[in-house]
């Protein structure tokens, strides 16, 4: 495949949004309260709806998959390249908001760095996306607020999650061959340069709600390079489950 | 949850020009709450362009027991509607 870079990069991005949408359409139905379960699952479509886009693309010069069904379920769990820090299971709504802003905020950076690119059908998918994402952001940061400068236990819990989800935070900065590639290419973000700043928006918003803002140590990845937390499978389990069983189905 | 968050009514205006109007009701602990939640609920399928919230307990209603005494005396009190008069034909938009 001529594009194989470019195909690569499409999906790095496309990834985190179709396994955090999954993860959060998972919540469906078991959010905390009528409210806040509809803005979850709000987001969970958001981003799939933004994973179509890439995957459409995508598939439009692949010559392995022809539609955006196949790519985001006929994959072995290898050729995902979503970051571990979106695949973490839903635990508790801390953690639910935790790995939602975590994400957020590095999100917001790529969509508004990518709006740049050459590539006008990234171009225009990051021009769309960027609204969505700033409203994600301002939703999980103000509960991130909330729950860290609230009750006793609500401190506390929001403060585990941080903790537990810090390790995964700093390889949504590493850079992937295809991104080194993209890069030069003048389609790609640097992301590595996006790290710095990425830290200070974090911990300036840890600090009003309250929270410790963890050592930057001890980070762990592989996702990108299809190297998967235990979750992984579990996941695929479940949405690519009527592919599997009823090949070529539609709906 | 062990306590319900405060009750807070929601007004959306669907187009500019147009007056808010009651959409619904919902649960949020502050008015910043509120109206985040009052987007993610009610305007989901592009139903407006502005929100308002005021939490319930500030709207004073009427009580339906004096339903009589507050409503029945107009109805059969029809020369309030002005319906009794011959319009010229070339009156129009009235």
């Amino acid at each position: 495949m001529a594009n194989t870079d470019l195909y690569n990069y499409i999906l790095g991005i496309a990834d985190n949004s179709l396994i955090l949408g999954q993860r959060l359409g998972e919540l469906c139905g078991h959010g905390p309260n009528l409210e806040t379960d509809i803005a979850l699952t709000n987001i969970s479509l958001d981003l799939i709806g933004q994973t179509r886009s890439y995957y459409q693309y995508a598939a439009s010069f692949s010559e392995e998959y022809k539609t955006e069904d196949d790519i985001a379920f006929l994959r072995l769990e290898r050729e995902y390249r979503n970051v571990l820090l979106v695949e973490q299971p839903n635990t508790h709504f801390g953690f639910v908001i935790g790995r939602q802003y975590l994400f957020d905020v590095y999100h917001y950076m790529l969509m508004d760095e990518l709006q740049n690119t050459k590539d006008d059908t990234l171009q225009a998918i990051a021009r769309k996306c960027i609204k969505e994402v700033s409203y994600h952001k301002r939703f999980s940061g103000d509960w991130l607020k909330r729950l860290g400068d609230g009750t006793e236990e609500s401190h506390q819990k929001m403060q585990e999650a941080i903790n537990g989800l810090w390790r995964f935070t700093n390889e949504l900065f590493e850079l992937t061959e295809s991104e080194d590639a993209m890069i030069k290419a003048g389609i790609g973000v640097d992301v590595s340069k996006m790290k710095e700043h990425y830290y200070a928006e974090v911990s300036l918003l840890l600090n009003e709600a309250t929270l410790q803002v963890p050592e930057r140590k001890n980070f762990t990845s592989g996702g990108k390079k299809g190297t998967h937390t235990e979750h992984f499978g579990y996941i695929l389990s479940e949405l690519q489950y009527m592919q599997r069983t009823f090949p070529n189905m539609t709906w | 949850m062990k306590k319900n968050w405060p009750l807070w009514e929601v007004f959306v205006r669907s187009k500019n020009g147009l007056e808010h109007r009651h959409f619904g009701s919902l649960r949020a602990a502050d008015a910043e709450m509120a109206l985040e939640n009052a987007r993610d609920v009610y305007t989901r399928r592009n139903e407006g362009v502005s929100i308002w919230v005021v939490e319930s307990k500030h709207i004073t209603a009427s009580n339906p027991k004096d339903h009589g005494e507050l409503f029945e005396p107009a109805q059969d009190k029809v020369y309030r509607h002005p319906t009794f008069y011959n319009l010229p034909d070339d009156v129009k938009h009235m």
